[in-house]
């Protein structure tokens, strides 16, 4: 690591350039985070605008309020579209972990073959473009339909969204696999433990970061996915995001600003949970001292 | 396994074996297949997972383009008899005879009006000559030439009968000649749709027009702030990389709200500059449902995709390089443009190659901020998939934005590995 720091001897052209660096990434990160910022006041807003207003600006107790907030809980489309959400993202997150950690597993063995392609194919759901994935399973529930019905179902929507969310949980946990030592399953297996037992007492608790970091990156995957459920729900699998999307298009009310700062809080909570984990996995592989 | 050798004393010539007397070489080789077997297995459920609900489903959509029952399952009799046709002048009373009987049939089992669409895909303004011929076809008598053209005068020209028999086989390419702007003409040859109806080209340029500036901008933006958090002392760019990884982990939708709130005429930026001054409030500009609005938005979005490979491949460049070249004599920024930035390459190459990926598919965003001229290619294909009910047409172009994808994603494994994909 460099120091960025500026010598004591810097001479004028140094400390120009120093601080203009300074300058320029202040912006940056000013622009990153300032469009997630500003929503949050602006949702207490009493009148129904986007903007700041010179009362609101004067901290005029009267120009906030939380009228959007009890317009967002007294209506009772969008408190179908959270509980919806929620059962959607649970299942599907349950689902992407399951598959993807035991995926995981056999990818990280160096007895794998065709590990790359392999690797590749399970990936891809996140690379390629989601109107193409939505409107190849939009294609697919159709063909089946007559066996299953899949479209304008929550298993549907269950289903797509497993897909989409299993590359995130392969990624984690094959990223805290490689720093994995083989030598403590064989130990456990010495011990008299079967496989199943090694893996629950042994392996899952030292990869746990990892699976629980995936089964966050799948969860919000799913709580934010808009295309698929545009293309093969029904209005009874609204959910949150497909309301917003509505909300934005037909007829934009303040009502979505308070709905875009609880699900800013929500975020927050998850990068915390992940944080938390990842500098526990980093103290534990002693690569952070304390 | 017990694998030691017998005796010491084995002779070289004799094979070794495993303490139950099989060949070692075989028995080694049993467990090494044993052990694939068990790490396929455990892939085997994902595996399976995708290929039924993501590749396959995929195959479906490609095949869409390119298959065409519809014309060939309801007017067979036609098509017959135009195969004898030599496309020049009108057909014969047999093919306008058999047409007549398809339509009827297909008014009978409702299939008329899928097919009437279908031909209205090609030529525009066939619907209602199938559908109004369909409803007249019942009381018609021989000869079907001079009554099929009374009833829509379609029917004597060329043109209608080339359509349909061009559309007769079961696998055709015309929705990827439509997809790239061509079409057949009356004489069957390949040529360039009128000038007012070529739109899917330059919509294939303005998106990846669109996707390269995005792809560059986040570059010149990440550079920075991704060399910032790779110098300073991990306490505080655990900090500052909670700045790039909120963004990451917040709601795309809501994201693109703020953007709508931040940018639009009424919206705050707007406000700030006429607070300072800087125009009058009836110069406020236009910032947002255009293509720069969708620029804006989706570079913010993308931006947290090119720091973390680049702050991942800064943070390996050891300060030494850097010591080394100046004790060479070199001044501080020519170090740094000649040792530090050539090192940094394998973490533009990462970052720009995902951020361009996922640039070219985005839909949510160009379609809530993009107004007329920020829409991509997702976009139509979103169109055709929902509003005009072309399927064969969203799937060719469909087709062809996965062909740029996955080359795409091919040279991304190749170069930097998907397995080194980093999630913060």
């Amino acid at each position: 690591m460099s120091n960025i720091s500026l010598p004591k001897h810097a001479g004028l052209v140094e400390k120009c350039w120093h601080y203009a660096f300074v300058l320029i990434c202040s912006v940056v990160f000013l622009f990153l985070i300032a469009p997630i910022l500003v929503i949050i006041p602006l949702s207490f807003n009493a009148e129904p605008y986007f903007t700041f207003n010179e009362s609101m600006l004067a901290f005029d107790s009267n120009a906030y309020s939380t009228r959007w907030y009890e317009d967002f809980w007294s209506t009772e489309i969008w408190r179908q579209s959270i509980v919806n959400s929620f059962i959607i993202a649970f299942w599907s997150t349950l689902m992407a972990v399951t598959l993807g950690t035991l995926a995981a597993l056999g990818l990280s063995r160096s007895e794998m073959p065709c590990k790359g392609l392999v690797m590749g194919l399970l990936i891809s759901p996140m690379i390629v473009p989601l109107v193409i994935t939505a409107a190849g399973i939009f294609f697919f529930y159709a063909s089946v339909g007559d066996f299953i019905p899949l479209t304008g179902t929550y298993l549907g929507v269950i289903i797509a969204h497993t897909v989409l969310g299993t590359p995130f949980v392969v990624i984690t946990v094959t990223a805290t696999l490689s720093g994995f030592d083989n030598s403590l399953t064989r130990a456990g297996a010495m011990c008299g433990a079967d496989p199943t037992r090694v893996f629950f007492k042994v392996v899952l608790p030292l990869i746990l970061p990892g699976v629980i970091s995936g089964a966050l990156f799948a969860f919000v995957t799913s709580f934010d996915e808009v295309v698929v459920v545009l293309f093969i729900a029904s209005v009874e699998q609204q959910t949150i995001p497909r309301q917003m999307w509505a909300g934005i298009r037909e007829q934009i009310s303040p009502t979505i600003l308070a709905v875009a700062t609880i699900l800013v809080c929500i975020s927050i909570l998850l990068l915390t949970t992940v944080e938390l984990l990842r500098r526990r996995a980093e103290r534990l592989r002693g690569m952070l001292p304390g | 396994m017990d694998m030691a050798p017998k005796t010491l004393e084995t002779s070289r010539s004799e094979i070794l074996s495993t303490v139950d007397g099989q060949p070692l070489k075989k028995a080694l080789a049993r467990t090494e297949r044993t052990k694939r077997f068990k790490a396929i297995l455990l892939v085997a459920p994902l595996l399976t997972f995708i290929t039924v609900t993501f590749l396959y489903p995929i195959c479906l959509m490609l095949f869409r383009s390119v298959e065409n029952p519809l014309v060939a399952e309801n007017m067979p009799q036609t098509l017959e008899v135009l195969q004898k046709w030599d496309g020049k002048s009108l057909p014969s009373e047999l093919a306008f005879a058999a047409a007549a009987k398809d339509l009827a049939a297909a008014r009978k089992s409702k299939m008329i009006g899928r097919l009437a669409t279908r031909l209205n895909f090609e030529t525009s303004g066939l619907r209602s000559v199938i559908t109004g011929t369909a409803r007249k076809v019942k009381k018609m008598e021989a000869p079907f030439k001079e009554a099929m053209i009374q009833a829509r005068s379609q029917w004597g020209d060329v043109a209608t009968w080339s359509t349909i028999k061009r559309l007769g086989p079961t696998i055709i390419d015309v929705n990827y000649l439509a997809a790239v702007d061509r079409g057949y003409n009356v004489k069957g040859e390949i040529e360039l749709r009128d000038e007012d109806r070529r739109i899917y080209v330059s919509l294939f340029g303005r998106t990846l027009l669109m996707s390269l500036i995005v792809t560059v901008a986040s570059l010149f933006l990440g550079f920075p702030i991704a060399y910032l958090l790779a110098s300073l002392p991990l306490k505080y760019s655990n900090l500052l990389m909670i700045l790039v990884l909120l963004p990451f982990w917040t709601s795309l939708l809501v994201r693109t709200t703020s953007w709508i709130v931040l940018l639009q005429t009424q919206g705050v930026l707007n406000d700030v500059m006429v607070w300072l001054g800087l125009f009058e409030d009836e110069q406020r500009v236009q910032l947002i449902f255009n293509a720069q609005g969708t620029v804006i938005a989706m570079t913010q979005i993308l931006l947290p995709f090119m720091v973390l490979p680049l702050y991942s491949v800064m943070k390996t460049i050891h300060p030494s390089y850097m010591r080394a070249a100046e004790s060479l004599g070199a001044h501080r920024y020519t170090a740094y443009w000649r040792i530090y930035v050539p090192n940094t390459l394998p973490g533009i190459g990462a970052g720009s190659l995902l951020v361009f990926i996922l640039a070219i598919g985005y839909y949510i965003t160009p379609a809530l901020v993009g107004g007329q001229d920020g829409q991509m290619i997702s976009n139509l294909i979103a169109f055709h998939m929902q509003k005009s009910l072309n399927w064969g047409l969203a799937a060719a172009l469909g087709g062809i934005l996965l062909g740029g994808v996955v080359i795409l994603y091919w040279l991304y494994n190749s170069l930097v590995g998907v397995e080194r994909l980093k999630l913060g």
